[in-house]
């Protein structure tokens, strides 16, 4: 390998760590390739591939969602945070899905390009429409704090799969959260009117968080034994989280009620909010148009 | 020709039209000091910190980041150039060529 180098931003791109160059391109088009994916004797099969639909969508969903930012943002290295947040997340859908569908015996783009939006089992948060930047950040504040908090009792898995895929998701997450974070402190500290905007965008995303603490029976199979029973322990995690930051803001936790399913049934359950076919009409049609294409 | 400038109102609160610039240094994990990779605007230094997170260690760069407000730099001047660097360019002897340097020495 040659050391001489024009400009020292070349020397800080070489290879530090043993050939990873996957920035440019890695090649291998299965995200779980060289990975031993079988599944543990014990774990219900269904039910784990159920799990890691669920979380898979919500990763894809969302970073949907963020894409739609991009030339939006107000600013540009806002911006990269936010394709970069977007590409984290489609990351783990990747992994989510093709260890779905390595169990249904699909691939992650079928999974993803060729289901409609009742077999979609992302929670409803993923899909809202971001008015604007308060929103985008309020929302995922508490989205990522919930992913993370799951994620860390993932990494106890009995799937050592999803375990392995939420040990490195956990440490996306954490940055995820911080990012969210340090924008409603900022906004919810600042000017009267960015105090306002952060306080209505929080009563906007409300009702659509208490989702994300249904209890889910497949996660019985995906969840550590210790970890199933007490799902109201997550939930007390993360309010304390969020509360932390409300606080540092100088926010006030909106007191809205859950937004209500139908007949008792969420986005766990495939019933979505109207959006999620708009998002799905953007998402799919170009795979739908030209089946098996590549690029 | 010179266009007549509108007046303008004066602001009422001052508000920056553009957060102030930051330069960058990274630090890779191979590397033995920081070097300079670019520059980003941001409102105060944690948020340029973060902004170079996002913007210059996206191919796995650097493992250590420096930022520093751009206004904070002192630069020598273009106009001092002669006087600064020219003195210095026939001094040959100031150059540690004329050593064999051991194949067991790095970074040299």
């Amino acid at each position: 390998m040659s050391t001489d180098h024009d400009s020292p931003y070349d020397l800080l791109g070489d290879d530090h760590d043993d050939g990873h160059r996957w920035a440019f391109g890695t090649g291998f088009t299965d995200p779980l390739e060289g990975i031993d994916t079988a599944v543990p004797a014990g774990v219900d099969r269904a039910a784990l591939a159920r799990y890691c639909l669920a979380l898979g969508d919500d990763a894809l969903i969302y970073s949907h969602r963020l894409q739609q930012w991009v030339t939006r943002m107000p600013e540009l290295e806002e911006e990269t945070a936010i394709a970069n947040i977007a590409l984290d997340l489609l990351g783990q859908a990747r992994m989510l899905l093709a260890r779905a569908g390595g169990i249904l015996g699909r691939t992650e783009d079928q999974l993803a390009f060729f289901r409609d939006a009742g077999d979609f089992r992302n929670v409803r948060l993923a899909e809202h429409d971001d008015r604007d930047f308060a929103e985008l950040v309020g929302r995922l504040l508490i989205f990522s704090a919930w992913r993370l908090a799951l994620f860390e009792a993932l990494e106890a898995s009995p799937d050592p799969v999803l375990a392995a895929i939420a040990a490195k998701g956990a440490k996306e997450l954490a940055y995820h959260r911080d990012y969210a974070a340090r924008w409603v402190v900022r906004l919810g500290d600042g000017t009267p009117l960015s105090h306002r905007r952060m306080q209505d965008a929080l009563a906007a995303i409300w009702p659509l968080a208490g989702e994300l603490f249904q209890p889910d029976a497949d996660a019985r199979a995906a969840m550590p034994p210790a970890a199933v029973a007490p799902a109201a322990e997550p939930a007390a995690a993360v309010d304390a989280v969020i509360d932390t930051v409300l606080a540092a803001g100088g926010l006030d936790r909106p007191g809205a009620a859950p937004l209500a399913g139908a007949v008792g049934r969420a986005g766990r359950d495939g019933v979505h909010t109207e959006a999620m076919g708009d998002i799905l009409a953007e998402l799919q049609s170009l795979a739908r148009a030209h089946p098996d294409a590549t690029w | 020709m010179t266009e007549p400038q509108p007046e303008r109102e004066p602001d009422p609160a001052p508000v920056r039209s553009e957060w102030p610039l930051y330069e960058v240094f990274l630090r890779g994990k191979r590397g033995l000091n920081h070097v300079h990779v670019g520059s980003l605007h941001a409102a105060d230094p944690q948020m340029a910190l973060h902004h170079a997170r996002d913007l210059y260690t996206r191919r796995n760069e650097g493992v250590s980041i420096w930022v520093v407000a751009a206004s904070d730099i002192t630069a020598s001047s273009p106009d001092e150039k002669d006087p600064f660097f020219a003195p210095s360019g026939d001094k040959v002897y100031r150059h540690p060529t004329f050593y064999q340097i051991p194949d067991d020495v790095p970074h040299m």
